[in-house]
């Protein structure tokens, strides 16, 4: 027995001697300070969690996860400005700017700079609506015991006792964390990981909602079911592109494109699979089957965070892969996308007309946006030295920040119009809002003429510049399918403005309740926004167009 | 061996789990068929690892990562499955959960 374990002790010897010897890996702390900010924000929360006294937690969590954002912030902010440098191949400058972090793990350029930038800019505002407590009494709007039955003598108790979930907190950091590394990531492992720790706190956000539980739940489950679905097609994708390449790093998987090094099947069911995935994520028809349930059941503030962020990490991904990654098979994907984009863009529209539900209406209004920010990467237009035209990576990204804004203000709204029990969904009982409360009805038409694309809101400014970039893509199609669409998504849009502004309410109508100063300075800071990226969108759009194109 | 019978067989994996999530209404039976696919990608990917001859391993790191988060998926996925099943006292997804009151609202 001895003997044989020496021999086998003697064979794992020799085998180590012939293997190469591994080093530590090196670690960019100061790029990936953001990064590293909201990791340590996140396990700071959980700390909190465990040792602070309970009346104590709500206030001390909301303000951690804050500060923790600000920092990472402020991380982003001093990475901007120190890691950008400007790639060259050849002695020549390249449009990309930035480096590969984390022995190549993570890729820190200037489309990940602003998409950090715009997710941490949507947290923050998200967690102050996390943290609004003066619409219930006292309470967040989540559960006070998620593990008791709705309705039941446990949920009553825990009211009267005012036990909060203070979880809430650490679990958006953890997601916010994966979605900061998931349009960073530079291989397909790293991908993989961002995607599950992005979804994992959020299938459980989704189930918290202090009203309406049984719908929460239910949104749990459908999004948690319908998540691990569509994550098992992106493996299942990723392993066959493994098959393909033999790697996982975007840059290898783009090498073997190149050079086309194997059967083609194996790489288009590859790139067919995690398209799946991603676009899943962005709620792209036909895989949009979840969205209206899950905005509706979730809490709106979850909703809120889910409907910006997600959809900023996940277009984010799915350009690195699509460009960086299999940017040499353009011509066999472009197509398909184009197709995806159009169906988006109509379902959306569409079926949006028949929305009788606020959250339900912006869900199928989220459908839409994507189809519109679909065109642009469809388009796939990555631009040339020296000229102006706006690339698509970087219309994508200023209509993130456009969209991202409003949806967040819009869903905000949603949270102030109650009656007796919470939030009134109804469209039919919004109607004469705008003579309860002309401030907020006004603020939301803002939005609906934002998300409508009426010039001087931002709304205008960002479908200009994904037709712009899908028209110089040659996807003059899209472009043309993308006007129409707008067009009849904007006859609903209008119509909302015109039951909250000249119908007469049905009853007594439904009340607007009176915000704390959190809620007032979402509506405030979005409405701003939307107002000035219509007005002045040079600043912004000249940070996107800078951010250049993917480092690979 | 033929990188061909570890492929189908993790074809006909996917498959089954892939049936299992379709016609099945169980949550629980679902996410069984969720983790027949998990497994099929798992499978998958140690023989495209074995056939590259992959120095880094790459294949069966995936694989390693892949068993540890679907091991903290089905965790998460079964406290939402019985937080339905204390809710509705059914694991079944296709029961319309009616809420009390999303009723009254659309009574209204």
């Amino acid at each position: 027995m001895t003997a044989l374990t020496g021999a086998v002790l003697a064979q794992n010897a020799l085998s180590a001697a012939d293997l190469p010897q591994i080093g530590a890996p090196a670690i960019e702390y100061g790029t990936l300070s953001p990064v590293l900010a909201i990791t340590a924000t996140a396990l700071i929360g959980v700390l909190v969690e465990a040792g602070a006294p309970r009346r104590a937690r709500f206030g001390l969590q909301s303000a951690v996860a804050i500060v923790g954002i600000l920092a990472a912030l402020a991380a982003t902010v001093w990475v901007s400005i120190h890691d950008l440098g400007k790639v060259s191949f050849e002695g020549t400058d390249l449009l990309a700017r930035g480096k590969t972090v984390a022995e190549g793990a993570l890729v820190v350029d200037g489309p990940t700079v602003f998409l950090w930038g715009l997710l941490l800019v949507f947290a923050l505002v998200s967690m102050l609506m996390f943290a609004e407590r003066g619409l219930e009494g006292g309470l967040s709007g989540f559960t006070g015991q998620a593990a008791v039955a709705p309705g039941g003598a446990g949920e009553r108790e825990a009211t009267m006792a005012g036990i909060e979930h203070t979880e809430i907190f650490p679990l958006a950091m953890f997601a916010l964390l994966g979605m900061m590394v998931f349009p960073a990531s530079n291989d397909l492992l790293t991908m993989f990981v961002a995607l599950e720790v992005l979804s994992l706190p959020l299938y459980l956000l989704c189930g918290l909602a202090r009203r309406r539980r049984l719908l929460s739940q239910e949104a749990a489950v459908k999004y948690f079911l319908l998540g691990a679905f569509s994550s098992a097609f992106f493996l299942y994708g990723i392993a066959l592109v493994y098959g393909y390449s033999g790697s996982f790093t975007l840059a290898a998987i783009d090498t073997a494109v190149s050079n086309q090094i194997a059967g083609q099947n194996l790489l288009l069911a590859g790139m067919a699979l995690i398209s799946v995935g991603l676009l899943f994520k962005v709620s792209a028809v036909p895989f949009q089957a979840w969205t209206p349930d899950v905005y509706q059941g979730a809490p709106t503030a979850v909703t809120a965070f889910m409907a910006a962020g997600t959809k900023v990490a996940a277009f984010g991904a799915l350009l690195r892969v699509f460009f960086v990654g299999f940017g040499g098979a353009q011509w066999d994907w472009r197509p398909l996308m184009m197709i995806v984009a159009v169906l988006t863009m109509v379902v959306g529209a569409v079926v949006l007309i028949r929305q009788t539900d606020v959250k339900r209406m912006l869900a199928y209004s989220a459908i839409a946006h994507s189809g519109f920010i679909l065109t642009a990467f469809a388009g796939a237009y990555e631009g040339s030295a020296g000229t102006a035209t706006i690339t698509s990576v970087s219309a994508v990204m200023f209509y993130l920040a456009v969209y991202g804004f409003s949806t967040i203000g819009a869903f905000a709204i949603a949270t102030l119009v109650r009656d007796g029990g919470g939030e009134v969904g109804h469209l039919a009982r919004w109607a004469g809002l705008g003579r309860e409360s002309p401030v907020l009805a006004g603020v939301f038409a803002l939005f609906m003429l934002s998300f409508a694309g009426i010039p001087l809101t931002a709304g205008f400014m960002g479908k200009w510049t994904v037709f712009s970039a899908a028209w110089s893509g040659y996807a003059w199609p899209l472009v043309v399918a993308g006007v129409l669409t707008s067009a009849v998504a904007a006859y609903f849009y209008v119509r909302v403005i015109v039951l909250m502004f000249f119908a007469d309410p049905e009853g007594d109508g439904p009340t607007v309740a009176v915000p704390s100063v959190m809620t007032s300075a979402v509506i405030a800071v979005t409405a701003a926004v939307t107002i000035v990226l219509g007005i002045v969108p040079g600043p912004v759009l000249d940070l996107a167009q800078n951010a250049g194109t993917f480092v690979r | 061996m033929s990188l061909v019978w570890p492929l189908l067989l993790s074809c006909a994996l996917f498959g089954i789990g892939l049936y299992g999530v379709l016609a099945r209404r169980n949550a629980i039976l679902m996410l069984i068929g969720v983790e027949l696919m998990l497994n099929a990608v798992n499978l998958n990917l140690v023989a495209f690892d074995a056939w590259w001859g992959d120095a880094l391993r790459s294949g069966q790191s995936l694989t390693l990562f892949m068993i540890a988060v679907a091991a903290a998926e089905i965790g998460l996925g079964l406290a939402i499955v019985l937080g339905l099943f204390r809710a509705t006292g059914s694991a079944d997804v296709d029961l319309a959960v009616v809420d009390t009151d999303e009723q009254a609202d659309g009574a209204r």
